[in-house]
């Protein structure tokens, strides 16, 4: 059966060793940052892109976000994915209520045209806001079987095996299609884009949407650090002969 | 009375530890207000879950219960259930481990009441203007957000390992009251038909000492030196991104954001930089040992140990030395 995918994903900064905040706390500076797909997510691209090639059909990418998310979407289309859909917003993050109401409006719209999608794919949560929870309300609102934390995918006949992960193994869940799911980095081992693929991404079309922004009731006050406890490094050597120094350590935590 | 319910899960015969740490979490919001505390959990209680919640102080545990509310139970059938129980409690604060299981019920619960869910939160507290002022984590636990929640129902997930788990000053009576909810069969659709346990090892995330490895390992076979200082220890081997996206390991071993949150006795960090989203994975640990040939490397100025060197010429020796005390000892 050849399916019909959509991946929903989201734009975030790379931040590396330390995070800095704008002088008004309402944000990271993203100054000196590039910006990525959340790694679940970026994951969820790969599995499209997989699914499709093994069964036929095709997949689209939707982002919520700022004009800029084009890059990211252009990147999933470089990664093999066939449509980009951008719903534009603007540099205000979006909380979990209003992002699910206008992605499922999208949804709404994009299968009125294209027929439905047979499987939607969302990361189990943003790196940024983590919120835990678009996906479940989109798949609510959709009326469609969802399940998170997903890191396997396997389309058999009208019906989809999916694979929880925890703590010692694995959960297993047969669903009908269509249906919905959050998936979890090391579902697979994502791609890195060929050139051909490059380009292909560079020429593509996307495709705008205006959403509208319901209330969603969690707003920001401000972002802060953690207060972090200001640990001494105690140098124990500088290679091999810092062994005995390593191993009274290992004796004093109780592991000898 | 106002009543914050508070969703739990059992580990083997007594409460899991996000449990208790919700709880606690959960406690502290009750007593600021003089609300009671209520648990709900899924299927009858054991005697050690019992003895846990009242530990914590539970006034009422409330068991849900009916054929399809089990070990497999469908998160969405899992939360319709507190839905009705809520509803028939009254307005007041839901709230849920932030572990998978809990957000993914509490998702739920949010998707099914259409009502804003703030997840991983640290504290909240109703705001005077009406609706809750509250402190969630970001980016994993490197940033913390404060927020403010515009609704009656507060529906929150707490934390983990943000709370330590902390006994009531008074126990409370944990009184069980059976709640039987009316669930439609669609709810079970997304049900467990199967498990799968790896089986074997110690697990990663309640490894007493995690011995981890980055780039800085250098390949898969790099790994072996740390395989074997982790197993003559009794531990579990983690590692970093950079290690799962170059094949040299399994993304179960991976530590991090977005991987596994460990908090072992000890952790060590073996050719790891220390870059954020690695670091709200090990940061619980009780003590970080950095084996790093960079001084200014993150996780070495963040480790409470560091050996400035090469890990490949430390490793070997160091398994020679604690192989060498384990004859002696
Ligand atoms: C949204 C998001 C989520 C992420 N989630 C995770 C996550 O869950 N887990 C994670 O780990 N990363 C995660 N990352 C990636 C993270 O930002 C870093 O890229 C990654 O942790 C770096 O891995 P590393 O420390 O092994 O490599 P590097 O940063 O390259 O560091 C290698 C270190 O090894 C040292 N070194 C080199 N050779 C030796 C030697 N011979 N002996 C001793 N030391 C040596 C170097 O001095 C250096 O400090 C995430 C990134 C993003 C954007």
């Amino acid at each position: 059966m050849a399916l019909n995918i959509l991946v929903a994903v989201k734009r975030v900064p790379a931040p590396g060793a330390k995070i800095v905040l704008t002088e008004d706390a309402q944000r990271i500076d993203t100054k000196h940052l590039g910006f990525t797909v959340s790694p679940h997510e970026e994951c969820a691209v790969e599995e499209a892109v997989q699914l499709t090639g093994q069964h036929g059909g095709e997949s689209t990418v939707l982002t919520l976000g700022p004009e800029v998310a084009e890059e990211q979407l252009r990147t999933a289309i470089s990664m093999g994915i066939n449509h980009g859909v951008l719903v534009a917003t603007d540099d205000e993050e979006w909380d979990a209520i209003a992002t699910a109401a206008a992605l499922t409006d999208a949804i709404t719209t994009l299968e009125a045209e294209r027929g439905a999608f047979d499987l939607i794919l969302f990361g189990n949560e943003s790196a940024d806001a983590g919120n835990y929870q678009v996906g479940v309300r989109v798949a609510h609102a959709l009326d469609r079987p969802v399940v998170s934390g997903i890191k396997d995918i396997e389309v058999t006949g009208d019906g989809v095996t999916m694979k929880r992960a925890v703590d010692d193994g694995f959960e297993v869940m047969q669903l009908p299609l269509p249906a919905v799911a959050a998936v979890k980095e090391g579902i697979n081992l994502p791609r890195y884009p060929a050139m051909r693929g490059r380009l292909i991404a560079k020429k593509a079309q996307i495709r705008h949407i205006t959403p509208e922004q319901r209330q969603g009731g969690l707003s920001r006050v401000r972002l802060r650090h953690p207060q972090q406890d200001q640990t001494e490094t105690q140098i124990l050597g500088t290679g091999a002969e810092a062994a005995p120094a390593v191993a009274r350590i290992f004796e004093e935590v109780g592991l000898l | 009375m106002t009543t914050v319910l508070t969703y739990v899960e059992r580990d083997g015969d007594t409460l899991a530890k996000p449990s208790r740490e919700t709880l606690t979490f959960a406690r502290s919001l009750a007593e600021a207000h003089g609300w009671g505390l209520d648990a709900a959990l899924v299927g009858d209680p054991t005697e050690g879950s019992l003895a846990d919640l009242r530990a914590q102080g539970v006034a009422t545990v409330h068991a849900l219960v009916h054929d399809h509310l089990d070990d497999d139970a469908a998160p969405a059938a899992v939360a319709e259930a507190l839905v009705q129980l809520h509803t028939q409690l009254g307005p007041g604060v839901l709230v849920g481990p932030g572990t998978d299981h809990g957000a993914e019920v509490m998702a739920h619960v949010g998707a099914r009441t259409d009502l804003p869910l703030a997840a991983n939160c640290t504290t909240a507290a109703p705001a005077d203007g009406g609706g809750w002022d509250l402190t969630r984590v970001r980016w994993g636990g490197v940033l913390l957000e404060d927020a403010h929640l515009e609704a009656d129902v507060a529906l929150l997930t707490a934390a983990p390992h943000q709370t330590a788990a902390q006994s009531a000053g008074a126990p409370g009576a944990a009184e069980l009251s059976t709640f039987k909810p009316e669930l439609d069969d669609a709810l079970h659709v997304t049900r467990v038909k199967e498990r799968a346990t790896r089986g074997g090892g110690i697990s990663l995330a309640t490894a007493p000492v995690v011995i981890s490895g980055g780039r800085g390992v250098g390949s898969a076979e790099g790994f072996g030196i740390l395989e074997e200082l982790a197993e003559l220890l009794g531990g579990a081997v983690g590692c970093s991104r950079v290690a799962t996206n170059n094949g040299w390991r399994s993304h179960n071993d991976q530590v991090g954001q977005t991987g596994t949150r460990v908090a072992p006795d000890l952790y060590v960090a073996c050719g790891i930089s220390g870059a954020t989203q690695h670091w709200v994975g090990c940061m619980s640990s009780k003590k970080i040992l950095a084996i790093n040939t960079d001084a200014e490397a993150p996780m070495v100025t963040r480790a409470d140990y560091a050996v400035l060197g090469d890990l490949h010429e430390l490793l070997p020796a160091l398994v020679e030395e604690v192989k060498a005390r384990r004859g002696v000892g």
